[in-house]
């Protein structure tokens, strides 16, 4: 419960730069690279995340202290779902456009690793108030983290950002970053810009060699609780 | 017939469920480290989507549909799939104990996989018939497994590369996964596909 010592501030903050859940734990990739070919999207995207995050949160420190250890997974993974049901209708019925946009991606926010990582590690273990400022700190490190890759893919693709056109006299847009080889390409090197920025700064904690560890850590600890 | 050749080239080769739809990212990084391992993983995967693709096709046509309780397929699904990744495992253990041996560790990563859930709702998505259903489930899982074991050979041969301090690790995996992609983009329009 050494968590819970931390100061509100620090905890809000976590989430954007220290531990960025795309940038710097590779978790929620798959979102990452499949929608951000436009600025627009990955806003769209985050946001989305960033609702059913603090649902989720909230709802999981709610009734952390009734919820028996055993069939936790399986209650975390409901009211995720639950939320990510209602993010679905409401953006199917207010924003038909981002819906469409995001087509599949948005169900798919129940298996993003992000959400239930942080159900797992801090709103099971945290007070509610918290718990909302650590969701709102993860969402927007998820949101700025999309727009970064979505407005490099974007500028680089189309030529355009947020659907204005900014590049019309420099250079022709390479189409390739706007398609799905572009996507592994832009994130790769804004991984690699933030690898070279912490190890000439700060000596930041070792970067992991992919999600390789997280995400099969939080599956893992996911059926683990199944059984 | 040739619908259902057209769907399974089209989902091993022109939507590989990896490299154009981004779907089972974690995966694909984190155990394409050595190919019998990506094999492993590959075997399960196409185990479990098989699988899932036939048992969610009869939950949403018998009983979201008449009910019309469409708009819970994201939990109901999720659900069925982890209830699913247990049931096999169990099974699994009991009565195929190699195949348990081979696999069984990658089952438990299968449930938050977004490639599982991915099928089931693409399925849904393009009101599939069951055998297409299946197909297509089992065709693109057999494409998660081609870009799976392929990318691992790419990554044995990065493991002993010198590259510069900032690309080490994440960034030259997607920086070569970019290049893999880039090969399956040349798939696009097959067939007419």
């Amino acid at each position: 419960m050494a968590k819970s010592s931390k100061k509100p501030f620090s905890v809000l903050t976590n989430g954007i730069m220290k531990e960025n859940p795309v940038l710097k734990l590779v978790l929620g990739t798959c979102p990452s690279l499949a929608i951000t070919t436009m600025a627009k999207n990955g806003i769209g995207m985050g946001i989305a995340a960033t609702f059913v995050l603090l649902g989720s949160n909230i709802v999981i420190s709610l009734i952390r202290k009734i919820v028996p250890d055993k069939v936790r997974i399986p209650v975390f993974i409901t009211v995720i779902a639950g939320f990510t049901t209602i993010v679905d209708m409401l953006l199917h019925a207010y924003l038909p456009d981002i819906y469409k946009e995001l087509g599949i991606y948005i169900p798919l926010i129940v298996v993003n690793c992000i959400i239930f990582a942080r159900a797992e590690m801090f709103a099971s273990k945290n007070s509610v108030g918290m718990s909302i400022l650590d969701a709102l700190g993860m969402g927007a490190g998820f949101t700025i983290a999309l727009l970064i890759i979505g407005s490099i893919r974007e500028i680089l693709g189309a030529g355009t950002w947020m659907g204005i056109p900014v590049t019309k006299n420099l250079f022709d847009p390479a189409i390739i970053m706007i398609l799905p080889p572009g996507g592994f390409l832009a994130f790769g090197f804004v991984v690699a810009a933030i690898q070279k920025f912490s190890v000439l700064n700060v000596k930041n904690k070792e970067i992991s060699s992919g999600c390789g560890m997280n995400c099969a850590g939080c599956a893992a600890a996911n059926n683990g609780g199944d059984n | 017939m040739k619908e259902i050749i057209l769907i399974a080239i089209a989902a091993v080769f022109v939507e590989n469920f990896v490299l154009s739809k981004f779907l089972g990212i974690c995966p694909f990084l984190g155990v394409s480290k050595k190919t019998s391992t990506a094999v492993g993983m590959g075997g399960a995967i196409i185990f479990v989507i098989t699988i899932s693709s036939a048992v969610t096709w009869f939950i949403y046509e018998f009983l979201l549909k008449p009910n019309e309780l469409t708009y819970l397929k994201t939990i109901v699904f999720i659900l069925v799939i982890a209830a699913l990744v247990q049931l096999v495992e169990t099974v699994m253990k009991k009565f195929m104990p190699p195949l348990y041996r081979a696999l069984g560790i990658y089952l438990p990563l299968i449930t938050t996989n977004c490639a599982v859930l991915g099928s089931a709702l693409l399925v849904v998505e393009r009101e599939y018939s069951l055998l297409n259903a299946v197909v297509f489930g089992f065709s693109s899982a057999v494409g998660f497994t081609l870009a799976l074991v392929l990318f691992s050979g790419v990554r044995e041969r990065i493991e002993t590369n010198d590259i510069p301090m900032a690309f080490q690790g994440l960034p030259i995996t997607l920086v070569a996964a970019a290049l893999v992609s880039v090969a399956f983009f040349g798939f696009q329009g097959l067939f007419g596909i």
